[in-house]
């Protein structure tokens, strides 16, 4: 079975959510069960071919045995191996640690929850998984329309958010598509392998660049990079929080991903970074997205909007690192997918967990919240450090691979960008921390605040969430052990 | 120098670690206390147990993870990091039965929070000391910035706020901002960020590269308190005062002035400062330091903010004894990490038995307090002798050095520095003890009735005073260390 792993990480969701539809009517008890199990399923999968890929190198999955270029071609290797055993994770651990909220929220609708979420996750394996550019899209197309209903499904104004991330995401994906339709024309061709070994031919081509300068301004737009990041702020804040928590880690860090393919392993190497004036452009759009970013975030006054914004700023690590052009900054890239996705799952579960106990989410709410919900609160100090760059949490290496790039490259503009983040993710979250801490005010200095109404989460919130804040130290300690073994081979030797 | 591979430098930090239990037994206030002198004795135990070792010229490393390709989490005990660490473990001990007796005393809450990130932030600085590459030592740097802002905020009032915002602003914007950067840029020169006798950036950049490198270094690790990112001292004394006892007269203070020690013997190379003169650079950074310290602290009238101001003084005495580059100076610089923090603990302590005892927290309102507290205030007279640097007092040996020190050197400038200073120092400490023994029967503000704070504020004080005054007479543990950590330093094997 064993062989069949990348596409089975694909089918099997995507038949879960159809049995989960069904079983809605049925058995309703199933349904969660089912999730579980088939998230779970997957999670082995990609881990599996991880370990295959690690140990013996990348290898290809003719889908129904069709060879390329007629059928598709699953091309696993160290880079989407790694990113799909994250996001395997991440969805997994997401709904263990959400189920309690999604009963709340979504009531008797919750079993089209689960089935909307098995098929977000079965569109984001494949794009991971996918050597073909068009399936890519149709991928992308069965993640995004997911993803709509799944944010149109929380209260009051997220229809509004959910239409405006339609517009949005729509016209991301068809500049990509337009991108990708310009390269068959030239090239004839959709498999990214073929495209490859094409596209050297055709440097000076017009419409290669044209296609190449459409589709990264496509995933720019999904990836929600600075000034296109209009509709991530809304669809996040307005989105119920399982949902939230969900697509926060996957949607961003996946896109950046696939950017990360386009350039590398479709286009050629010298192409993206070469022949093209692209990569100093990039690395300024990321230092403006960040700056930018951090500073709307300290304007916002709830915390999953300062959240989102925290979430654009990143955004701006990854892409300023990978068009630095040089190793380091291509594995703080790579590394950083993993850890920022470990990093907004920990942080927005935690939100999760305050906002179902809290009254608003405003910061006001969360006064006393150290006192009430310690366990919670220590889950957001650790994403908190994290997201500033403490040692020993994943988020300082990724930071120091993205700094030593920029250092090497000579980028002090990008230098710059990432401290002045981390400064400013510090104020952000001492901020909040300090609510939580201090207020309500005692009137002597011995303060005994007041008793608020209300607790705790309670422990099957907590545990996942534990877990996750663990991870973030554990996957510091791995940086090592991952740049050497998994993100060194998936940086092609011609980057020095 | 031999080298041995032992897990006691990680025992010594996991054993103060001990947060598990302290929590599990956050009912039994009793128990609580009981596994926080257990972690202590533990500590101290496992530190004390290496000092044969190193005595004996040998050098004790453990790797824990290999963190990056080319850089791991490390540890490794030499003379100077197991000065460091004794003096803190040491004192350690002391202040859990003073902190027991103080935060009892005021019937403070949030007791096992406060027992809890005491001993967190014992463990960074032990980590500090044993660290054997920036990125060990950068890792527990931070580590104790927020192990010790919920002691520094423990009060929970609006003035806690300010002061933890304070705190946070100059310890993380120097760390993040400056320190991160330099540590990047190093690794970026050398490829490694390993402590090494001769430095390891000599030959790898310009001189006004290495300049802004030094700068940074110095100013970034705030937590050395060198004007003017010193501010956050004197604003950190709103917390109770066993931690500003511990952790800001020895743990996080030393923990600044060791890491400039650090990155000046171990990255930079006393070598490549004297070639580029950069030493004086950094000498007359910590003279004005000293001197402006020392001249702030004359006017301050509440006691705590007046031996903070003093603090940041005598900081800059060990910054300025590493930074004149000759033996003696270098010895009396690690000598005086220990020397200064027997001292000042002591004075904490007293500040802190005066506040239990009568709820005083200003100069002029003790006068004549001698004779309603005179242990106490006798134990400060011991403490404030040391601190001045007179006999027979640990404080002048250190001094001592760092005077020969500046005349090996041939810098007379920073010979006056030290003396000027040190008559500073008399001028605002002796008139405390003064006004609290002389003064005429009407002035005195206090009934001439013995009326001590309870047993537990008053016992640790006498013990590190007699401790100061034993120092004089026996320096040998710390000053034989110190002695090793030069010779090291400066190139000997």
């Amino acid at each position: 079975m064993s062989a069949h792993f990348p596409a089975l990480i694909v089918v099997s969701p995507l038949m879960a959510a159809m049995v989960v539809a069904i079983l809605a009517w049925v058995r309703p008890g199933a349904c969660l069960p089912l999730a579980v199990v088939t998230l779970a399923g997957s999670l082995w999968a990609a881990a599996g071919m991880l370990w295959r890929v690690v140990v013996s190198g990348p290898f290809a999955y003719h889908l129904g045995n069709w060879p390329p270029p007629i059928g598709i071609a699953y091309q696993i290797d160290h880079l989407n191996a790694l990113v799909l055993t994250a996001m395997a994770a991440v969805a997994l651990v997401n709904l263990l640690a959400t189920w309690r909220h999604a009963r709340r929220d979504f009531a008797e609708r919750v079993n089209y929850f689960y089935a909307l979420y098995l098929l977000f996750c079965a569109g984001t394996y494949g794009i991971i998984v996918t050597g073909d550019a068009f399936n890519l899209f149709v991928l992308l197309e069965i993640t995004s329309i997911s993803g709509y209903a799944l944010v149109g499904m929380g209260k009051r104004d997220a229809a509004l958010a959910s239409l405006n991330y339609i517009f949005m995401g729509t016209i991301g994906a068809s500049f990509y598509l337009l991108g990708v339709g310009y390269l068959y024309l030239v090239t004839g061709t959709l498999n990214m392998a073929d495209l490859a070994m094409i596209l050297p031919r055709l440097y000076g081509n017009k419409v290669v660049t044209a296609a190449f300068i459409i589709a990264m301004t496509g995933l720019f737009m999904k990836m929600a990079l600075f000034p296109l990041h209009g509709w991530l702020p809304n669809a996040y804040s307005e989105s119920s929080s399982p949902v939230r928590s969900l697509i926060a880690p996957l949607t961003t860090k996946t896109m950046v991903y696939v950017m990360v393919r386009v350039a590398l392993y479709v286009f050629p190497v010298d192409f993206s970074f070469g022949h093209l004036a692209f990569a100093q452009p990039a690395v300024w759009l990321a230092v403006t997205s960040i700056v930018a970013a951090s500073l709307m975030a300290l304007s916002q006054t709830s915390l999953k909007r300062m959240l989102a914004y925290v979430l654009i700023a990143e955004v701006g690590y990854m892409v300023g690192g990978f068009w630095l052009g040089n190793r380091m900054g291509m594995t703080g890239a790579i590394l950083h997918i993993v850890n920022d996705a470990a990093m907004t799952l920990c942080a927005f579960l935690a939100v999760g967990s305050l906002r179902q106990q809290l009254a608003d989410d405003s910061f006001k709410a969360l006064r006393g919240a150290f006192r009430r919900m310690p366990w919670t609160m220590a889950v957001l100090v650790v994403a908190g450090l994290s997201m500033i760059g403490v040692p020993p949490t994943c988020g300082f290496f990724s930071k120091w691979y993205l700094i030593g790039g920029a250092l090497a490259a000579g980028q002090w503009a990008f230098v710059g960008a990432l401290i002045f983040s981390s400064l400013i993710n510090a104020v952000l979250f001492f901020r909040i921390f300090e609510i939580g801490f201090f207020e309500p005010f005692a009137a002597s200095d011995h303060g005994h605040p007041p008793d608020l109404a209300y607790a705790e989460a309670p422990a099957t919130v907590i545990a996942p969430m534990l877990v996750t804040a663990a991870g973030l130290v554990v996957l510091g300690l791995l940086t090592g052990r991952i740049v050497t073994r998994i993100i060194d081979a998936a940086i092609p030797a011609a980057i020095l | 120098m031999n080298t041995l591979i032992t897990v006691k430098p990680l025992l010594a930090i996991l054993a103060a670690l001990c947060l598990p239990p302290i929590l599990a037994s956050s009912r039994s206030p009793n128990a609580r206390e009981a596994w926080t002198f257990g972690a202590a004795l533990t500590m101290f135990g496992v530190i004390a147990s290496m000092l044969p070792a190193v005595w004996g010229g040998a050098r004790l490393e453990y790797t824990l993870v290999q963190v990056l390709p080319t850089v791991s989490i490390a540890f490794r005990v030499d003379a100077l990091g197991l000065l460091f660490a004794l003096v803190s473990s040491s004192l350690w001990i002391v202040t859990s039965l003073y902190s027991v007796g103080y935060m009892r005393g005021l019937k403070e809450h949030a007791q096992t929070r406060f027992f809890s990130f005491f001993a967190f932030s014992l463990a960074a600085t032990v980590g500090v000391a044993f660290s054997a590459n920036l990125l060990t030592l950068y890792l527990f740097y931070e580590m104790l910035s927020f192990a010790t802002y919920p002691l520094v905020t423990h009060h929970q009032d609006r003035e806690a706020r300010a002061s933890g915002r304070k705190y946070l602003l100059y310890i993380l914007g120097g760390s993040i901002g400056l320190v991160l950067p330099a540590m990047l840029i190093v690794y970026h020169l050398t490829g490694t960020l390993e402590f090494s006798a001769g430095g390891i950036l000599a030959g790898k950049a310009g001189a006004a590269q290495l300049t802004a490198l030094l700068v940074m270094f110095v100013f970034g690790f705030a937590k050395a308190a060198v004007m003017p990112f010193h501010s956050w001292l004197p604003a950190a004394m709103v917390a109770p005062t066993p931690v500003s006892a511990l952790l800001h007269a020895v743990a996080v203070v030393k923990v600044g002035v060791f890491s400039v020690v650090r990155v000046v013997t171990g990255i930079f190379g006393t070598g490549l400062l004297t070639e580029l003169n950069l030493g004086t650079l950094v000498a007359t950074i910590a003279s004005v330091t000293i001197v402006a310290a020392s001249l702030i602290a004359l006017s301050q009238d509440g006691l705590k903010r007046r031996l903070a101001f003093s603090t940041i003084g005598q900081l800059s005495y060990i910054v300025l004894g590493a930074a004149l580059l000759s033996p003696s100076a270098l010895t009396g610089a690690m000598l005086h990490i220990a020397m200064h923090a027997f001292g000042k603990i002591t004075l904490f302590f007293c500040a802190g038995a005066i506040f239990v005892a009568t709820g005083k927290k200003f100069i002029s309102e003790m006068k004549g307090i001698g004779w309603r507290m005179p242990l106490t205030m006798s134990a400060f007279f011991i403490g404030a002798l040391s601190v001045i640097g007179l006999p027979p007092c640990g404080g002048f040996i250190s001094k001592w050095h760092l005077v020969i020190g500046a005349l090996e050197a041939d810098r007379i400038v920073f010979l006056w520095v030290i003396l000027v200073s040190s008559i500073l120092n008399a001028a605002y400490f002796l008139p405390i003890v003064y006004q609290a023994f002389f003064c005429s029967p009407e002035e005195a503000l206090f009934e001439r009735r013995v009326q001590e704070a309870p047993r537990w504020c008053v016992v640790p004080p006498l013990v590190t005073a007699a401790a100061s005054v034993a120092l004089f007479f026996y320096p040998q543990p710390f000053l034989q260390l110190a002695r090793l950590a030069t010779r090291h330093v400066l190139g000997g094997f």
